[in-house]
């Protein structure tokens, strides 16, 4: 089968990409949302299209596969959902999209020596982790598979300062190395700080982090864009990082919280008193 | 991709991202989140060329693992989303609550 040439492949992911700010566009006002909502969902099926038909793919049956998997593994869940169980539903989505980036960064590693690509690896696997461990957590705490109070230890502060130096210290390694068990250590400390960030947050704020941590999974999908050389993947991550993060804003200001008080709820005793 | 084209094609992405959801409505927020969330789910592209030029097979079962976990974060995203806005009657005229999988079967 011959591939589409690379202009038709760019002119493909840039009608998805327009199709993406459409989607986003029409969400914002309640005439227009569910035709936005399909619009996206066009846009993404030309873009997964295009991708099969444009590059070289080994295990094509295998990875359809997968995609059938994932669908009857996503779809009637998301179909039969409870009204009051949808936020957890959403963030469930989120943390494994989050992982699926982490994932394809760490893969990708070894086929890039360039420091650059390999800082947009590290940026990938990091935020992916936070954003899956993150999701985890809010998912537990709506479920009520743990307490919904702020759940803080001792030296909390002290074990977030530990993460922090030991992710900064294996993304040097890897950036300079391109090590894959130092990648590995880096997702330990991604999945470590995603626990640290949300253990600490209260009931109430669990929406707003759910958002915000829909934010850093865009920023992750934007880095993979610069890791694989995808326009399409920088863009849309670039988009949905940046709404998300407004929106985040926007969600908190209409509940009176800021987001700086939420997410460093762990250097002051929790973010909301439950 | 030249570093500057990069950059270009960012801070571009990043005002377009600010300026379509600056004016949501509140009642929209979680619908709106969860159409974001959908759209980040299209890592299934990056998925698909990871685990179409995986050779090892521990690295094709990674790669097919992020291909499940991006599918059910994009094709799950959008189906929630059009639940949630079905609900809140993103319609105008409300439809009867019988018959989920109906679809315009009514005269």
């Amino acid at each position: 089968m011959n591939l589409l040439a690379p202009e038709l492949t760019g002119l493909l992911y840039l009608a998805a990409a327009v199709c993406f700010i459409l989607a986003l566009k029409g969400l914002s006002s309640p005439k227009t949302a569910r035709r936005g909502n399909a619009i996206g969902a066009a846009g993404a099926a030309v873009a997964v299209l295009t991708v099969f038909l444009s590059v070289r793919l080994e295990n094509v049956v295998l990875i359809v596969a997968a995609i059938v998997a994932g669908c009857a593994a996503a779809v009637p869940v998301a179909r039969r959902v409870q009204m009051t169980q949808m936020p957890q539903l959403v963030a469930l989505f989120n943390g494994v999209g989050g992982g699926a980036a982490s994932l394809v960064a760490i893969l990708e590693l070894s086929h890039n020596a360039d420091p650059w690509v390999r800082l947009a690896v590290v940026f990938t696997m990091l935020v992916g982790a936070v954003s899956f461990a993150g999701s985890a957590v809010t998912v537990a705490k709506l479920q009520e598979l743990i307490s919904t109070r702020p759940l803080l230890f001792p030296g909390m502060p002290l074990a977030m300062a530990a993460v922090v130096l030991g992710a900064v210290t294996s993304g040097a390694v890897i950036i300079l190395t391109g090590s894959v068990g130092w990648a590995l250590a880096l997702l330990v400390m991604g999945l470590a700080a995603g626990l640290l960030l949300v253990l600490p947050v209260g009931g109430a704020d669990v929406p707003i982090v759910i958002s915000l941590l829909n934010a850093f999974t865009g920023l992750a999908v934007a880095a993979s864009g610069v890791v694989l050389g995808n326009v399409l993947l920088l863009v849309a991550g670039t988009l949905v990082g940046a709404s998300g993060t407004i929106l985040t804003k926007v969600m908190a200001s209409a509940m009176g919280r800021g987001v700086a008080g939420i997410m460093f709820g762990a250097f002051r005793g929790g973010s909301t008193a439950g | 991709m030249e570093p500057i084209t990069l950059l270009t094609v960012v801070v571009l992405a990043i005002f377009v991202g600010f300026e379509v959801v600056s004016k949501v409505t509140s009642k929209l927020h979680t619908p709106l989140m969860s159409g974001a969330n959908a759209i980040h789910g299209i890592i299934l592209v990056g998925a698909i060329i990871v685990a179409g030029q995986a050779g090892d097979p521990w690295l094709l079962a990674i790669a097919l693992l992020a291909v499940v976990l991006a599918t059910a974060n994009l094709v799950g995203g959008f189906v929630v989303t059009d639940r949630m806005l079905e609900m809140f009657g993103g319609r105008k005229p409300a439809r009867p609550p019988a018959g989920d999988a109906a679809k315009g079967e009514q005269p």
